[in-house]
């Protein structure tokens, strides 16, 4: 029995889907100019840590211990104290309308029991409405309270300031001591963009042949399914390579994320990942009817990778049963190779873990899109 | 191969839902034979011809196509059948070069680059080679749709309604064409609506309603149909009011001035010719679409 695939028929595929590719200029515009545009624009803009956060403080204690532990508010960058609403009241209504994160009431007598050793208590009032926006501000406020006043209280007054603690933490933030977010924004974006674009290039591959009634010839070929999913596969394959060339370009030179591990390793799990993605774009394309469909298959997919992934936010803090949802898509995967790898220095055996899932993934979309794929007209 | 049949399908049957399409059709197609196929818009011709080519799957019913069952070998069928589909769907943002090559990578032609150039000079398509299909007049579409379907030198044309839209040069270089191929041994089965493309057939078959109404030579349908035809000539409009009230007349077209009247029963409307005054009349041939108009009249009268 004869191989049904042959070389000639796949490469017939994909050299008219290159010409195919090259004459929509602006779709091949677009899944060149996106990664760059989104980087860029989601590169320097998404910022996990936000500091200079809109502050109002009621000092009814001027002192310089209130001027002081105000002065070191400041100090730490997550404050930014305004000089208006002038009242609590307008404090509020700044706060409720969003102008106003935090309202700082130092009651009247602070400074007197202060100095009285009675442990007066300040008010920090804060708009939590996004625990992500206010979190590091409250922790930071929190740890001021030890060492704002170390300078003032001196001679007699020393001992009303923080006893040394018994023992020491020391904390050593691997991978990225920094704390900086781009170091994980970055690689994250080339994941979740390349799901976006390939997915929806390939989502509408067959459905546009339906749509232009070029299916009824393609079905009349001696053509195999599966000559006609690898040969729509390969070309996107090659864009999705330059897609991640754009980007890892982009993110060494424009924002210096290191690239620790070995690259090698990174494009040939890019490659497995790539996969993953066009299987689905395939698998997705032989379900839809028009490429209407096909868009709205995409972002039913996409949605979920984006925020179940880790990407957007950590996957720890989900539920188990959203982890296990989590688990099954490529990009959860590929965010844990391309962190590895670029920022842990991983090498394969680190990274194996995370490869297999994402070959399971591509084999049974794969099985789907092709027991799917419509080999007649009926 | 087992005989000299192109096409041999028998009790071809296929239903839509519960709307029965195509209903125990049989048709034999001899080699080297154009076969003309007939029928009103939604007869199931179209239907027929893809589940010949292995695009639609008969629901009941067995046959050959190439000696080839039309059941299970569909793949071996696709190498060696031509199909041209009745809408054009080849690619509109390819040249006509780059779909014809397209097409012949698809079949592994030997000397690919001659072959399309070959094919595209025979058609005379080579001052448009390298214009986009998209931008293409509905003439010069057909023509691609036939250079790419006869890319790979199959034994088997199917054309669905090849020439609907093309000038009359052009379906008249298309039937040359035809019979061009045919002398060399190609079979065609060929879907049209034109009454004088039904006439350069070898043979014809006329289907209404998914059901086998008549097939035979053009001569032999028409000898059938048992219908004498008389044209009438007259100067006055209000003739063929007159004309249908005649016994016999069963058929009254105008042409310019002069009316085709037609009926089963020759004798009857002569005489109902003679009694009419100033009319002059003369036996005419009758043609095939006095013949097809009849059956699908009777179609329509036994239709529940």
């Amino acid at each position: 029995m004869k191989s049904p695939l042959a070389w000639h028929r796949l490469w017939a595929i994909v050299l008219k889907e290159f010409v195919q590719m090259r004459r929509d200029r602006i779709t091949f515009a677009m899944m060149v100019g996106i990664p760059v545009m989104q980087l860029i624009l989601f590169g320097f803009a998404i910022n996990t840590d936000p500091k200079r956060l809109p502050t109002v403080v009621f000092n009814a204690s001027p002192s310089a211990y209130t001027r002081s532990f105000v002065a070191s508010m400041e100090n730490s960058g997550y404050f930014d104290v305004l000089t208006s609403p002038a009242t609590v009241a307008e404090a509020r209504e700044a706060m409720a309308i969003g102008d106003v994160q935090f309202i700082v009431s130092i009651p009247p007598d602070f400074s007197r029991q202060l100095v009285r050793g009675e442990k007066p208590a300040l008010l920090l009032e804060a708009d939590a409405s996004d625990p992500a926006a206010t979190g590091n501000a409250i922790s930071a406020l929190n740890s001021l309270n030890q060492s704002a006043l170390q300078h003032d209280l001196k001679g007699p007054l020393a001992t009303l300031g923080t006893p040394p603690p018994s023992f020491e933490i020391r904390v050593q933030r691997n991978y990225n001591p920094e704390g900086i977010t781009q170091y994980n924004i970055v690689p994250g974006l080339m994941g979740t963009i390349l799901t976006m674009t390939l997915i929806m290039m390939t989502g509408m591959a067959m459905t546009r042949e339906l749509e232009r009634g070029t299916m009824e010839n393609l079905l009349a070929f001696p053509v195999h399914p599966l000559e006609v999913m690898i040969g729509k596969i390969l070309p996107y394959i090659m864009v999705g390579y330059i897609q991640v060339a754009v980007i890892l370009i982009a993110a060494y030179f424009l924002f210096s994320v290191p690239i620790v591990g070995s690259l090698t390793l990174l494009l040939a799990c890019v490659l497995i990942f790539l996969a993953a993605n066009l299987t689905v774009g395939m698998m997705f394309s032989t379900i839809a009817k028009s490429q209407l469909q096909a868009m709205q298959m995409t972002f039913f997919f996409f949605l979920p990778s984006l925020l179940l992934s880790g990407f957007m936010f950590p996957f720890r803090g989900m539920p188990v049963w959203a982890q296990f949802i989590g688990e099954g898509l490529p990009l959860t995967h590929f965010l844990r190779i391309v962190r590895g790898i670029m920022l842990k220095g991983n090498g394969w055996t680190e990274t194996w873990p995370n490869v297999w899932p994402m070959l399971v993934f591509m084999v049974v979309v794969m099985l789907i899109g092709f027991k799917r794929y419509r080999k007649t007209l009926d | 191969m087992s005989s000299e049949s192109a096409i041999d399908v028998h009790g071809l049957s296929k239903s839509f839902g519960d709307k029965h399409v195509v209903n125990d059709l049989n048709l034999q197609v001899g080699k080297g034979e154009i076969f003309g196929f007939l029928g009103p818009n939604g007869s199931g011709k179209t239907t027929v011809i893809r589940m010949l080519c292995g695009l639609l799957t008969p629901d009941a019913g067995s046959g050959t196509c190439l000696g080839f069952d039309v059941l299970s070998q569909s793949a071996e069928i696709k190498k060696q059948v031509g199909y041209m589909t009745q809408r054009f769907s080849f690619y509109e943002d390819l040249s006509i070069r780059e779909n014809l090559d397209f097409v012949a990578r698809l079949y592994d032609m030997p000397n690919r680059k001659q072959t399309v150039q070959a094919g595209m000079e025979d058609l005379g398509l080579m001052d448009r080679a390298d214009q986009l299909a998209g931008t293409l007049s509905g003439g010069w579409k057909q023509r691609l749709a036939l250079a790419a379907c006869m890319l790979h030198r199959p034994r088997l044309l199917l054309l669905d309604e090849p020439t609907a839209g093309v000038d009359p040069k052009a379906r008249r270089d298309f039937w040359d064409e035809i019979h061009r191929l045919a002398e060399q041994g190609i079979s065609v089965l060929v879907s049209t609506h034109y009454m004088d493309e039904a006439a350069r057939c070898h043979r014809l078959a006329y289907i209404a309603y998914g059901h086998l109404l008549a097939s035979g030579t053009p001569e032999a349908l028409i000898d059938q149909s048992g219908l004498s035809s008389f044209s009438v000539k007259d100067n006055s409009s209000a003739l063929a009011e007159r004309l249908r009230k005649l016994p016999g007349v069963q058929q009254v077209v105008a042409m310019g001035n002069v009316y085709s009247v037609s009926g089963q029963d020759g004798a009857l409307i002569e005489a109902g010719l003679a009694g009419l005054p100033d009319v002059r009349f003369e036996r005419t041939d009758t043609g095939l679409e006095q013949v097809f108009i009849q059956l699908m009249e009777n179609v329509q009268d036994a239709a529940p």
